[in-house]
């Protein structure tokens, strides 16, 4: 008697793994970013995205390839350097069904592209901003970004004399709803993260940082495998029930947190030594502050609000995507003009 | 001289006014910003409308909120010619600081109605003059102190209609119209209209010679604004996307627009079918509209010089990845920031050839608000069928001043969505390529994310690309793209609005002009023509890239002048790049650019000039 074969793995909406899969990777052997990829095609899988519903926004830069190398199936956008967010902004106005999710780098977001991206966290529009963040530009070969901590060293020796921009305090000082830091090297966390980032509706930022392995991963950096492993803090240990699993597990209401996303998942927050509020906006970006000054890298989910009203509420938007309205709700009628002429007689 | 200069008179050509000079003169009031005279100008304006004599009217502008010397002219013409009017016959002088240069700058034989303490009866014996003590008159009509400096402007329209012979009824029937929400407001300022024309009555003995008397040639007409006019075509369209960064003089466009969409466009459930979005900066409104119109929206920006220098990079983005977007450029002077509150049509190279590399553009050229009307739905309609940014280049006097029209039609053409696979269609043809040339017209399929196919989508880049949308810095590949991408523009020839031949007598000259150009242009024709006998042929350009009509007009014609608003003959230059070598040396530029809109007789005067007359 010979086995079935067994039926290949599916998800939620009955796809495979290899649903999601992206082209090959151009990147460098051992680079964070690819760790990312990988776990957003977890995330998108397991999180039964329609692959045809996401769109893949990005910049330039090494971080801004990547979107070409998960979930081919999904329309993908590779703009002009550090102005994703505008367009990104344009393909939700015109169909606000979509899940846009935007790939940037820590040049393309803090350095020529800091003022799209300061008015992108603003708008709280639904979106999940990805920055791949290795504090150097790899394309030019090695030059400091505007995330490069104060006294890093390149391999060069050239000491960075600047000090950094917190993306994550910028985004929770400026509007973003749910903001994060991650690890390349944290495969759990990161999943998880991603995985509440595409329950909720409003702006996701979530800084992963991502060692450079040519340019920015020896003694000396701040941004290396090394460097962030032994620095790494999380503020919380997060777990996560989607809306589509009926677990009920009981949790100390003292020591974890519930979040009730968007979509009806359930994100939890188990304090870990420090007590660490993420819907405390304030308090969040003291710390952060804090954690800057004692050299510690924080990660986990460092702010999230399910309350404030995004984007698509602001602009009182129709039900249908706009970019899909016929011409007899978007042509007004021959009375409209009439109307609007006998005005001007 | 102070630091500022806002001085506005040209030297004119001074002609002697004798006789009665009926319906066919300008205006001139002379104020100060901020002073809320636009209400009384535009009720002079509206007066002089229903009147039925054809009227148009121009603000000449400083870029300042208040204190800083305008100018309103109004240019009335039996003959039905609404270009500027380099010369003033009837001046309102109301602001001090202007008021001597404004009558010097007279031609003799003008009237000049003038507030009595400027005391400029002395200055010209060629000029009437009629004191008017406003401060005086002002008191009685307005108790409230601090109305009365925006009130005393009225007074002067009544002061205007008594001694021109407009009728009161119909300065009574602007002002309701212009305070037609605000009654208290309409009857103070129509109490200040009587009070300048009683004045007048009881005062002057009228010794100009200029008079409007009634005609019917305005019946069923409108009076809008080209950035209003263009407003209604975008939601005629169909637009749903509006990105833009406040500028002058594009600012009343979206201003425009959104009234309209919230006038027409919210549905029964009170949900918006459209977004605005003020943007951070133009690079963001044009980034956002490249996202929409990628993801299926009609989307739109609306700038000026300053807004099209930034926008690029991103205008050559979307030639080169291939996605629609509709730009409406309201020239204004430049370089740099030039001359915020003048016009220019100054933009012509920079949008035709907007970001580096190889790149071309359509750009459609309205000359009236009906154009403006019109092209902003031909221009979503391109932007569709060609897969690329559509520039429409207005300029702040066909933008922001008020012109005469008939009533615009109702669109007939169905919105067009250009070259879309749905779902159903990628099943059929089992996948596409984003940029294959199925049909040979250079414009290949594209699909909208979100489309229920596996096969739908593709990566979209500014980078190096093959048919497939793939990455590619083969050069076969490189180079088949951009050959194809030079034959869509090709194409688009045949689908631009057409040149006009608006005036034909097979003559051996030629004249090409476009945009608001063409107003001064046709009168130019007839000044030339009963003045000096010259007779030229006039081919009015409407788009580029040029169809085969201009070629065949410049072959046909011995000499050909290209009349236009800049300093370079920058439409000429591209006429060169297009014509044969044959054909360029026939080329003569008549240009206007000192950033007042070009008059008919500075037009004249110089083809006479080039002709050897």
């Amino acid at each position: 008697m010979s086995a079935t074969p067994a039926a290949p793995k599916t998800n939620v909406i009955g796809l495979s793994v290899l649903d999601y899969r992206g082209g090959k990777t151009t990147l460098c052997a051992g680079c964070g970013h690819n760790a990312i990829s990988e776990r957003i095609i977890d995330a998108a899988y397991e999180m039964g995205v329609r692959p045809e519903n996401l769109v893949k926004m990005s910049g330039i830069g090494c971080s801004s390839k990547s979107p070409a190398y998960f979930v081919n199936r999904a329309h993908g956008f590779n703009a002009v350097h550090g102005r994703m967010p505008s367009v990104a902004t344009g393909v939700a106005l015109a169909n606000h069904k979509l899940m846009v999710l935007g790939v940037s780098g820590d040049g393309d977001t803090a350095s020529i592209g800091i003022g799209q991206f300061i008015h992108l966290m603003r708008r709280n529009l639904p979106i999940i901003y990805i920055i791949e963040d290795n504090g150097v530009y790899g394309l030019t070969k090695g030059q400091f970004s505007a995330t490069a901590d104060l006294g890093a060293k390149l391999k060069t020796g050239v000491i960075n004399d600047l000090p950094p921009i917190d993306t994550c305090a910028l985004a929770i000082e400026l509007g973003a709803t749910f903001v994060a830091r991650s690890f390349s090297g944290d495969k759990r966390q990161l999943l998880t993260l991603l995985k509440a980032a595409i329950s909720h509706r409003g702006t996701v930022m979530i800084d992963v940082i991502s060692p450079c392995v040519t340019f920015n991963d020896h003694e000396g950096s701040t941004k290396s495998y090394k460097y962030v492993k032994d620095h790494d803090e999380p503020v919380q240990e997060l777990g996560f029930v989607p809306h589509f699993e009926n677990i009920e597990v009981d949790y100390d209401p003292g020591t974890t947190a519930t979040v009730t996303m968007h979509d009806g998942s359930h994100l939890r927050l188990r304090k870990l030594e420090r007590d660490y509020d993420a819907t405390d906006r304030i308090n969040a970006m003291k710390i952060l502050a804090e954690s800057h000054a004692k050299g510690e890298v924080l990660t986990g989910v460092l702010y999230v609000n399910t309350q404030a009203p995004n984007f698509f509420d602001v602009l009182n938007l129709t039900g249908q995507p706009l970019g899909q309205l016929p011409e007899s709700v978007v042509r007004p009628p021959k009375k409209a003009l009439e109307d609007a002429m006998a005005e001007l007689m | 001289m102070a630091t500022l200069d806002v001085t506005l008179q040209e030297q004119a050509t001074p002609t002697a006014q004798t006789g009665r000079n009926v319906n066919d003169f300008s205006i001139q009031v002379a104020t100060v910003n901020g002073s809320g005279s636009q209400s009384a100008n535009t009720v002079l304006l509206r007066s002089i409308f229903q009147m039925g004599v054809p009227v148009s009217g121009k603000n000449l502008f400083p870029s300042n909120i208040a204190g800083l010397p305008t100018w309103y002219t109004i240019r009335a013409s039996k003959h039905g010619y609404i270009a500027r009017k380099k010369e003033i016959d009837f001046l309102v002088a109301m602001n001090a600081e202007t008021a001597q240069e404004d009558v010097m700058s007279l031609v003799p034989g003008a009237a000049c109605v003038y507030d009595e303490p400027l005391n400029l009866k002395q200055l010209r014996q060629d000029v009437t003059f009629y004191p008017v003590p406003y401060d005086k008159l002002v008191g009685p009509v307005c108790p409230e102190a601090k109305l009365r400096r925006l009130v005393k402007n009225m007074i002067y329209v009544g002061v205007v209609d008594y001694l021109l012979g407009i009728e009161l009824a119909e300065s009574e029937k602007a002002v309701a119209r212009q305070f037609a929400t605000k009654k208290k407001a309409a009857d103070l300022n129509m109490a200040a209209v009587r009070a300048g024309y009683d004045y007048a009555k009881a005062t002057f003995t009228k010794h100009d010679s200029f008079f409007i008397e009634r005609m019917n040639e305005n019946a069923g007409k409108i009076i809008i604004d080209g950035n209003a006019a263009a407003a209604l075509g975008c939601m005629f369209a169909g637009v749903t996307v509006v990105t833009w960064y406040p500028i002058t003089p594009s600012t009343s466009l979206v201003e425009s627009l959104i009234d309209y969409l919230k006038e027409y466009r919210i549905g029964s459930d009170g949900k918006a079918t459209f977004a605005v979005v003020q943007a951070e900066d133009e690079l963001a409104a044009i980034g956002m509209v490249m996202g929409a119109g990628w993801a299926g929206a009609r989307a739109m920006t609306s700038t000026s010089g300053p807004g099209i220098s930034l926008m690029g990079e991103f205008v050559g983005l979307g030639y080169y990845a291939e996605i629609p977007g509709v730009i409406f450029d309201i020239q204004r002077v430049g370089p740099s920031t030039g001359l915020p509150t003048r016009t220019m049509q100054g933009d012509i190279l920079s949008c035709a050839f907007l970001s580096h590399g190889d790149t071309k553009h359509i750009l459609l050229l309205p000359n009236s608000v009906t154009e403006c009307y019109t092209m902003a739905m031909e221009a979503f309609e391109l932007a569709e069928q060609f897969q690329t940014p559509v520039f429409v280049l207005s300029d702040l006097d066909l933008g922001m001043n008020s012109w005469m029209a008939q009533p615009f039609e109702y669109p007939e053409q169905p919105v067009g969505r250009g070259k879309v696979l749905g779902a159903d269609e990628l099943q059929r043809l089992g996948g596409f390529a984003r940029y294959k040339d199925v049909d040979g017209d250079g414009i290949p399929y594209r699909t909208l994310p979100g489309t229920a196919h596996p096969a739908a989508a593709y990566f979209t880049r500014g980078s190096g690309h093959n048919e497939k949308g793939q990455y590619s810095e083969r050069p076969d590949d490189y180079v088949r793209n951009v050959d194809r991408l030079a034959r869509k523009f090709d194409t688009a020839r045949k689908f631009v609005p057409a040149p006009v031949k608006e005036i034909s007598h097979s003559s051996e000259i030629g004249v090409i002009a476009y945009g608001t150009s063409h107003w001064a242009m046709t009168e130019a024709h007839d000044q030339l023509e009963k003045e000096y006998g010259i007779k030229v042929d006039y081919l009015r350009l409407r788009a580029y890239p040029f169809n085969q009509d201009v070629h065949d007009f410049v072959k046909n014609h011995n000499r050909i002048y290209v009349v236009e608003q800049n300093r370079d003959g920058q439409m000429r230059e591209l006429l060169k790049l297009d014509l044969p070598p044959e054909q360029i040396a026939k080329l003569r530029r008549v240009l206007h650019y000192n950033g007042l809109p070009i008059d008919a007789r500075s037009v004249t005067n110089e083809i006479v000039s080039q002709e050897g007359k």
